[in-house]
């Protein structure tokens, strides 16, 4: 992905302007400007999104598909305008395959019970690999636990790169699903799923992708990628938090039994059968989260203008300097060295404890991650307890790598 | 927020040079500590004499926090009697976590050194993890089998 990306034509990539649209940027944490570097955990919102969300609230909510009066039209009309700004962001064939969910997590939850629990059972085997977010593991072992499949792991490099060799090895006849990150979220890796879902595709494997960490950082188009399932969460691409899309291919979908019953999955009710609704909303029982895929789908508008491959481009620039400049520290280490890297960098200091590092950077206004990033067992296989973690977006700066740096200086003299 | 008031010289010198440190042969009792958020980890090793603390020790890895607390309660509990440490328990419990804490500090010597973590709610647990992995190796003395301590 976005290896080879073309500079558009037009504007240089101006920060500061963008920096404008994101009021939570310009403050002072513990007496100091905050560097947010935390994204990959959550991004943060421009104003676009805050005020479509204000807009809706003050102008158009009541509840969708129900009413025949004004505002339960426009709602509706939002939030299914909502659902086609998404399948144009992803290039899905058609809404029915995009589901909305609460996020990432909900998403392959919903796949693992609805999809594959009814179709596995003792001999099947479920894959993934080594470097996967637990959101993208526990639903697998939960399903392996409920028919006595058996989950099988494809081991990662030292770079922190999935073993294709292995993978090709593991995979068999009893292969029922692949589920695999499109980007790792404690390391950064970009996993090349194309060749991944190639195989896969051979031997009639179906394939999920988890996109959490993908989606917001460059262009992803389901049906070029040729995945069966396609997860990600609004609110680490600047939209709000509880919203999140499972894409599916259609044949699937409607296969697949619904997730949760009651209101808007249903055609017609009776106490001896119910009758399921079409594709998507068979999969979304309740009220829906109608204010966050409204501002989901601002927020994709938001991207969409600047441009996801200079999204790319302009944060591939960040990690390289992010990259030399924390390598250059004496006694840092980064962990996860893939050569094809989203703008995630994972470190550990000699002798100081990753969350030490994070509470003297917070004193210095810088915002990173530390521990285990969700992957437990990605910390297992390095043999560290944790690590720190910053990851940059597109309104981050070079001076703000800079602040790092002296940040992680500041907290070798602490405690050094 | 005063960094210093976190890491003091007596606790960045525990970190460093962490006394009592390493596996106790043989001990009678021990436990397993956990901190999942950070990835804090020790074993408390207790020996015991009566009913007083006859030795511990303590191994594990983690933050600089739960390293010198560990490090401190080590030099703090040995050769009190079990409702001495007990109430030394108490009154660190109450120092990190309650901002008016009525604890007189004097009796805790070196610990007191603690009280700045109070300011930092997300480290509270860092110090306060191997209180109650002591508390779990001392309540197993009856025979029980430890069961691991989390702070989650």
């Amino acid at each position: 992905m976005n290896a080879h990306v073309a500079p558009r034509p037009g504007k240089p990539f101006d920060v500061d302007a963008i920096r404008r649209d994101f009021t939570i940027l310009h403050q002072d944490i513990n007496g100091k400007p905050l560097v947010y570097l935390d994204n990959a955990a959550s991004s943060q919102r421009p104003r676009a999104v805050i005020d479509a969300i204000s807009r809706y609230y003050e102008r158009d909510h009541a509840n969708v598909h129900r009413g025949v009066h004004t505002l339960s039209q426009r709602a509706t009309d939002a939030y299914e305008g909502a659902r086609d700004v998404v399948r144009r962001f992803i290039n899905a064939r058609d809404t029915k395959e995009i589901v909305y969910v609460r996020g990432t997590t909900e998403a392959v939850n919903l796949v693992a019970q609805c999809f594959v629990r009814p179709n596995v059972g003792p001999g099947d085997e479920i894959l993934i690999t080594a470097l996967e977010h637990h959101a993208n593991i526990v639903p697998w072992q939960m399903v392996c636990e409920q028919t006595g499949a058996r989950l099988r792991v494809i081991p990662i490099t030292q770079a922190g790169e999935v073993e294709f060799a292995a993978f090709e090895k593991l995979i068999s006849p009893r292969t029922k699903m692949l589920a695999l990150a499109h980007i790792s979220n404690a390391l950064g890796t970009i996993v090349p799923v194309e060749k991944f879902i190639a195989v896969a595709r051979r031997h009639g494997v179906p394939v999920l992708l988890d996109g959490a960490q993908a989606v917001p950082h460059s262009q992803v188009d389901v049906q070029a990628l040729g995945c069966d399932f396609y997860c990600f969460s609004g609110h680490k691409m600047l939209g709000p938090t509880g919203i999140g899309i499972l894409y599916g291919r259609q044949a699937l979908l409607d296969a697949m039994p619904p997730w949760q019953g009651g209101g808007d999955m249903i055609l017609t009710v009776s106490f001896e059968k119910s009758t399921y609704n079409q594709l998507p909303w068979k999969f979304e029982a309740g009220t829906p989260n109608i204010s966050g895929a409204i501002g989901l789908a601002a927020a994709i508008n938001y991207l969409t203008e600047i441009g996801m491959d200079r999204i790319a481009e302009y944060e591939h620039e960040l990690l390289v300097d992010a990259t030399q400049k924390l390598s250059a520290l004496p006694g840092l280490r980064i962990i996860g060295t893939a050569p094809q890297k989203a703008a995630v960098v994972s470190f550990v200091l000699d002798g100081i404890h990753p969350h030490d590092i994070g509470t003297i950077l917070d004193t210095e206004g810088v915002a990173i991650r530390t521990g285990h990033h969700c992957a437990m067992p990605v910390m297992d296989f390095f043999k560290v307890p944790a690590t720190a973690r910053a990851s940059m977006a597109f309104y981050n700066t070079f001076d703000e790598i800079d602040r790092l740096v002296a940040a992680l200086e500041r907290t070798r003299s602490v405690l050094g | 927020m005063d960094l210093k008031d976190l890491y003091r010289d007596v606790i960045v010198d525990h970190n460093r040079n962490p006394r009592n440190f390493g596996r106790l042969e043989p001990s009678d009792v021990h436990a397993d500590g956990h901190n999942p958020l950070c990835g804090d980890r020790l074993t408390m090793y207790v020996k015991l004499d009566g009913e007083r603390i006859g030795d511990v020790r303590f191994e594990g890895a983690g933050c600089a926090i739960s390293v010198a607390s560990a490090s401190m309660l080590t030099e703090a509990v040995k050769g009190k009697t079990l409702s001495e440490v007990h109430a030394l328990f108490e009154d660190m419990h109450a120092l990190l976590t309650q901002q008016d804490a009525n604890v007189d500090t004097t009796k805790l010597g070196k610990l007191a050194a603690l009280s700045g973590v109070r300011e930092f709610p997300a480290r509270v647990k860092c110090a306060s993890l191997c209180w109650h992995t002591l508390n779990a190796a001392l309540d197993t003395r009856a025979g029980a089998a430890p069961a691991p301590v989390s702070t989650e």
